[in-house]
């Protein structure tokens, strides 16, 4: 298999840094990795791309010494090499920034960078030479941070450097980003590029997690396929499109973009006016003043960094938190002083961001879960009996409709679920309500793009149907596809309102940044 | 087939679970007492397990296994209480003081206001009920753990109910003993229906039975209803209950409050057959509440385990004072039980283990 790949590699140096050769990792009931070989030259960008539960997590956690393989090998510069744990992974140079930092939020930037590796004198921790080392690196790499400053205070970008940092001070050479750029704004993306290639053109080797084809397209020089535990193949990034990409993950053609006709908006469905909400995490208003209209047969989308007041947004929208002042109308009805249920019965349904901590008890079964919002409603329930043959029925008719895939059914534990297949349950328990209004955040998050590509199918049929959409999404591509209309959340306001067939990728990112806003003047159109 | 069925179920590897936790503090057990005295040790442990068939005499076997279930009641009801809001994600250690403001109510209802038995039940569950509900309240509204709050409540209730019952109307003069029902208080007493003479034990009433079914309807409750359906999920995620409409501080509240109601009733299923005075000198918690802990763990947290559980415990810790008391404590049951509780920790394990058998034997199979 792999003699094939040399025809690749004829400019580059052909010798592997690091090799994995005919790796087999079994969990019970599942081969998560099943024969892949994966090797990664100096000095290059290899993208690993693959669907959620193709085992790159797997894969990546046995070259971090998380797991032992039932068979197979690494290879270091040629020499087999056991890696037991995360400790051998450094002492052999390889550094990972996980996709959920793993960062202790309430100590500074420099402490998180020397954490585990403290330099110390008879015993006492000695930061003056480390800082000196840390701020030399930053320099060099242009990774900009305030090495005092504590976590919980920095950007999520920031919170990346210095995750980066973490592995440079470790002087390590072969560096895993797990999908690095789901948490950053278009800007923050080019940087990081650019920083890869960098790491790429010193001689370090970048493993490249992800499942967005235009970054590989991008900065990939070549990119390792996985899908369903199988190894797929490796190509050659300039040789390769983002179609030929896409099915070779997918293993069918792939609808890359959401078909979906104009808009057709009718009445004002919900009505938000100068809403204020306060916040948890600091003294300022998460929410400022924020007016919008959302109208029957519109997906309007709010956009925007993580962190600008969407999820308070949502939060005050939904009744999980009280609004400080503003209303909030359903067909004219105020609903901002009413309860949670009340306002779900008035016609809101709400995929939340959170999908463990909002949209599932994880230790109901899948049929609990799927009646989590209607299992007061006479069809389930008779004189505070529940009845258990109609929830069963009705949870068959959504696993089968929805595609929810679990282990045992209806009786499968949510916490047993995999994230793709609980966030399928919950999109399906929402969408199947059918009410006027569905709130639906970042519900892609985690799925793979064949469930990515029916969940924006869903949401505009939704749309068809006459229902409003309101989109809250991260995704930039997300945005721009599935939008009808888009309003750019910054710091808590509105400070744009953008039609996605006439703006760019850049002005909306501008937008997201800060960098620009209109004078929304109340959030009037 | 059948028996590789029976290891499936969570219920079966739970009682396994159970049985291999009593097995192993029996076996402790009774290398304590061989360290106490060898020579009697295995004459102990099995005194300890005999309990009433220790006796020879029919109607004395009888009169003590009425001892025996007359003192199940109680337990069955605190370990309910204690299974009842763990279900719903709360630790109950306040159960101990809801008993005991139980007791003062019924005491205080019966020796003082001369009500008839019923209302002094009804008030002893009341009792409970808002001793419960305070923590409950305290939780919800001032996220002020139920650990925490349950302990503090327990000494306040000690010492309330101390004061509240020494007093003329209900302690007798010369002990700090609360008057005995059946001398001051006969209408207050719960009416054996001739089950005492069934047993051959005055205190023999309806109380048994009255615990055993409101563990099935505690059991029916929590799976079949709405009400416990929003209950679990409350407990197990409170954020998705909140999220889905479900008023979350009304369920902790109602939840502790339930908890405590059902503490309360096995103080007045207990108190009012007028076995036991209240020591109105007492300095500490009756242990009923906190075996309810044991019993409640030991009976795999099932409303229908604890009722076998909470007999075992107190099978053994009678058992416990018929031995040689010259030689060894009585206390050695309550050791053994201690031992016990520990293992039962160990069901986690144990169920572990069980589950990964049977996962290498599915996996085996799927080879073949």
């Amino acid at each position: 298999m792999w003699s094939s790949l040399a025809l690749f590699g004829g400019k580059m140096n052909d010798k592997f840094v690091i090799e994995m050769q005919h790796i087999t990792k079994v969990f019970p009931g599942i081969v998560a990795n099943d024969d892949i070989s994966l090797g990664l030259r100096k000095g290059e960008i290899h993208a690993l791309l693959g669907e959620n539960g193709a085992g790159k997590s797997t894969l990546m956690s046995v070259l971090f010494g998380l797991y032992q393989p039932e068979e197979g090998k690494i290879l270091k510069d040629g020499k087999e090499v056991k890696i037991n744990n995360p400790n051998d992974a450094t002492a052999l140079g390889i550094g990972m920034v996980h996709q959920h930092f793993k960062l202790v939020e309430c100590f500074s930037v420099l402490d998180n960078i020397i954490l585990g590796v403290e330099p110390t004198k008879f015993g006492l921790i000695t930061k003056k030479e480390a800082r000196r080392k840390v701020m030399a690196l930053s320099e060099k790499y242009h990774l900009s941070v305030n090495p005092d400053a504590k976590i919980e205070n920095i950007t999520v970008g920031m919170q990346q450097r210095v995750e980066i940092l973490k592995m440079l001070y470790r002087d390590n050479d072969i560096l895993i980003f797990d999908e690095p750029t789901a948490v950053l704004t278009p800007q923050e993306i080019d940087e990081l590029m650019i920083i890869m290639r960098e790491f790429a053109n010193e001689g370090k080797a970048i493993l490249f997690i992800t499942h967005k084809l235009n970054e590989i397209l991008a900065v990939a020089d070549r990119c390792t396929v996985l899908r369903k535990g199988k190894y797929i193949g490796t190509v050659d990034v300039k040789d390769a499109t983002a179609e030929e990409l896409s099915e070779m993950m997918v293993g069918r053609k792939v609808q890359l973009q959401v078909e979906k006709s104009d808009a057709v908006p009718g009445d004002v469905v919900l009505s938000v006016k100068n809403m204020v909400v306060a916040s948890k995490q600091h003294k300022n208003n998460a929410v400022k003043n924020v007016s919008f209209d959302v109208h029957k047969g519109e997906i309007l989308c709010i956009a925007g960094i993580d962190g600008n007041g969407q999820t308070e947004l949502v939060y005050a929208l939904s009744g999980l938190e009280p609004i400080v002042s503003g209303s909030i109308k359903m067909n004219g009805v105020e609903l901002s002083k009413q309860s949670i249920r009340k306002r779900n019965l008035a016609g809101i349904s709400h995929i939340p961001e959170d999908r463990h901590k909002h949209g599932l008890v994880l230790d109901y079964s899948l049929e609990q879960n799927l009646v989590l919002q209607t299992y007061f409603e006479p069809e389930f329930q008779k004189n505070g009996f529940i009845k258990f043959n109609e929830v069963r029925h009705y949870s068959e008719k959504l696993i089968d409709q929805y595609d929810i895939r679990s282990g045992q059914g209806s009786i499968t534990t949510a916490r047993s679920m995999s994230g793709g297949n609980q966030q399928k349950a919950i999109i399906a328990r929402e969408i199947d309500r059918d009410t006027e209004l569905l709130i639906s955040v970042q519900p892609t998050r985690g799925l793979d793009v064949g469930a990515i590509e029916q969940v924006h199918r869903q949401l505009v049929a939704q749309r068809d149907s006459g229902k409003a959409v309101l989109l809250v999404s991260l995704e930039l591509d997300e945005v721009m596809s599935v939008a009808d209309r888009i309003l750019v959340m910054f710091e808590g306001e509105i400070v744009g309102e953008l039609n996605p067939k006439t703006c760019s990728v850049q002005e909306l990112g501008l937008y997201m940044a800060g960098a620009k806003r209109d004078d929304m003047n109340g959030g009037e159109k | 087939m059948k028996k590789k069925f029976k290891l499936d179920s969570p219920g079966m590897q739970t009682f396994l679970a159970s049985v291999v936790a009593i097995i192993a503090g029996l076996v402790v057990g009774f290398i304590v007492l061989l360290c106490i005295n060898p020579a009697g040790a295995p004459k102990a442990i099995l005194t300890i397990l005999k309990n009433y068939l220790n006796f020879t005499r029919p109607n004395l076997i009888l009169k003590n296994i009425g001892g025996t279930l007359v003192r199940t009641a109680p337990l069955i009801m605190t370990s309910l209480a204690v299974t009842f809001a763990y279900k719903v994600g709360m630790f109950n250690i306040g159960v101990a003081g809801q008993y005991t403001i139980g007791i003062g109510c019924c005491m205080w209802a019966a020796l003082a206001w001369d009500w008839p038995w019923y209302l002094c039940l009804l008030f002893a569950v009341v009792g409970g009920m808002v001793w419960g509900a305070i923590a409950g309240f305290l939780k919800s509204v001032f996220n002020v753990n139920e650990v925490i709050s349950g302990i503090m409540l327990n000494w306040i209730s000690l010492y309330i109910v101390n004061i509240w019952l020494n007093n003329d109307l209900t302690k007798e003069t010369v002990s700090p003993g609360t008057l005995q029902l059946h001398n001051y208080a006969k209408q207050g007493m719960i009416p054996t229906l001739g089950l005492d003479k069934v047993l051959n034990n005055e205190y023999f009433g309806p109380s048994i039975f009255v615990a055993i079914i409101v563990a099935i309807i505690i059991n029916i409750v929590l799976n079949k209803t709405v009400f416990g359906y929003e209950l679990k999920a409350t407990g197990g995620n409170k954020h998705a209950a909140k999220y889905s409409g479900m008023n979350d501080y009304r369920n902790i509240i109602l939840t502790l409050a339930i908890s405590g109601a059902l503490a309360g009733l096995g103080a007045g299923l207990y108190y009012l057959t007028g076995i036991e005075q209240w020591e109105t000198s007492a300095s500490s918690l009756p242990a009923m509440g906190f075996d309810g802990i044991v019993a409640a763990f030991l009976g795999g947290l099932n409303p229908i385990g604890v009722i076998f559980s909470s007999y075992f415990i107190k099978h053994i810790s009678i058992g416990g004072t018929m031995i040689d008391l010259n030689v060894y404590s009585s206390d050695i049951s309550g050791l053994i039980v201690a031992i016990i509780i520990y293992f039962s920790a160990f069901t986690m394990i144990v169920r572990m283990v069980l589950k990964r058998l049977k996962e290498r034997k599915a996996e085996r199979g799927e080879k073949q």
